[in-house]
């Protein structure tokens, strides 16, 4: 397993003033009540009786640099710190946890966000590319002082449940803010905060080939929409049926300029390869 | 009126969407009015105005409710339906006197049935979600309604209408929350 550490130095925390944060506070807890943190006590009050405004974590996002992973963080500011991104890049096309067509391109993604990312190779294999998850976030927990973890998952319980897991082995917070999500609410509430997020893969009847590389602008939600009743899959794509690479988000400082890319379809499944892309000034 | 109570480690905190958001929804889905507090915000007059109450669950690492009993004091006298969800169950467990015990299950687990209840009616088992990482020991006044081949899965108060379930009803058997909003009786003018 390779571990590379994609170190951006953020300086312009400034950039993100529509992100209301909470002022982190000391309270001098004892170590036996640790766990319990970042509890503050009903009154308002630290357990030494000073006044507290609250407290935050700090969090590192399990990122594949599709909609949910990238929505899940944005989420994830709004209520604690994020502090970097992790990604296990799986060499296994089937992997059910990790694989995504354009992956490679989460680093490209963090400078965009202008985070840290901590990326881990695994060889996909069912069981062993969960202690390739585990060795990522000891990383990320070394390096950056996650004390929790957020996810995108929505319905995956084979996925959420495999996170709760390490999270739990390593004493992390786990967060996964879209979980059961209204998922109607949610791609409204995803193009109306003014993420641009492109369809990088489909794997289910009826997508054709021309659905590769589509902005899912309102147009193309309401076709979904309708494709969603009519063939029964998800309107998110989280039944696998769809595959999506986010290009912008409200917290990245540039935006993703796709200058290359390449198609490959057969028989509904299909995929759209970003052979090369960079940052443009937003 | 249903009071929905926010058991997580903050007011509006990020597990919020993850605990108190899929319940909610099952609620506005249903039509069943109600409104949520953070479980530091409860006073008599949210418990006044409340017909029944859902306690709901937390993350694994959240046990920041446990440290607050007198916050959870009201339900020895609340009469009308109550259920709480994971977390929520302890917390009703708590209430009555119980301790918990290790008992970690994380992911789908199979819940038999084990005593008759309106709750559970015509099912002998369901495979249940499970984030958990204590069992409530059974207080006196409860009766075990269903188990897993780990711990006590669901309890009943021997005679009011108070529920403890620690798989989640919100993900996968939204069946039986449904049931327990049939339990629910909307009371007017309510006094003292």
């Amino acid at each position: 397993m390779k571990i590379r550490q994609h170190i951006i130095l953020i300086l312009p925390w400034r950039r993100r003033p529509q992100i209301p944060r909470l002022t982190r506070t000391v309270c001098r807890i004892p170590p036996f009540a640790a766990r319990a943190l970042p509890v503050p006590p009903p009154q308002g009050l630290s357990c030494t009786g000073e006044k507290i405004t609250g407290t935050i974590m700090k969090l590192g996002v399990l990122f594949s640099g599709g909609k949910d992973s990238i929505f899940a963080c944005w989420k994830a500011m709004q209520q604690e710190e994020v502090v970097c991104l992790i990604t296990v890049v799986s060499k296994n096309p089937e992997s059910y946890m990790f694989h995504t067509p354009n992956i490679r391109l989460a680093a490209l993604q963090a400078e965009a966000a202008e985070l840290p990312l901590v990326e881990v190779e695994t060889a996909g294999e069912k069981e062993e590319e969960l202690l390739d998850l585990k060795r990522a976030l000891l990383a990320a927990r070394e390096q950056y002082g996650i004390e929790g973890v957020v996810t995108g998952a929505i319905l995956s319980i084979y996925q959420a449940t495999r996170v709760q897991r390490v999270c739990r082995e390593l004493d992390l917070w786990c967060f996964n803010p879209l979980w059961n999500a209204d998922q109607e609410a949610y791609m409204e509430e995803l193009i109306d905060a003014g993420f641009k997020v492109v369809i990088a893969g489909v794997f289910s009847c009826p997508f054709d080939a021309s659905w590769l590389g589509r902005e899912i602008d309102r147009r193309t939600l309401d076709e979904l929409r309708e494709i969603a009743r009519k063939y029964r899959v998800t309107l998110t794509g989280e039944g696998g049926e769809l595959e999506t690479f986010v290009v912008d988000a409200p917290f990245f400082a540039q935006r993703i300029a796709i200058e290359e890319a390449s198609k490959t379809y057969r028989n509904y499944n299909g995929v759209l390869r970003i052979e090369r892309a960079g940052l443009v000034a937003k | 009126m249903i009071l929905l109570i926010d058991l997580c480690y903050r007011e509006d905190s990020l597990s919020r969407d993850e605990f108190v958001g899929p319940v909610e929804r099952l609620l506005r889905r249903s039509g069943a009015p109600f409104f949520t507090r953070h479980y530091t915000a409860v006073g008599a007059p949210e418990l006044e105005a409340a017909d029944a109450v859902i306690l709901c669950g937390t993350a694994l690492m959240d046990t920041g409710y446990t440290e607050h009993p007198e916050l959870f004091r009201w339900l020895l006298s609340f009469e009308r339906p109550v259920l709480g969800i994971s977390s929520g169950m302890r917390a009703l467990a708590a209430a009555f006197g119980a301790s918990t015990e290790p008992c970690c299950e994380i992911g789908m687990a199979n819940v038999e049935v084990l005593a008759p209840d309106p709750l559970f009616d015509g099912q002998e088992g369901f495979p249940a979600y499970q984030l958990h990482e204590y069992a409530v020991q059974v207080p006196d006044t409860f009766v075990s309604l269903a188990a897993s081949d780990q711990c006590v899965q669901a309890i009943r108060h021997r005679s009011l209408p108070l529920y403890g379930f620690l798989f989640h009803p919100e993900a996968r058997n939204e069946w039986i929350l449904e049931r327990f909003l049939g339990l629910v009786t909307p009371v007017t003018g309510r006094s003292g």
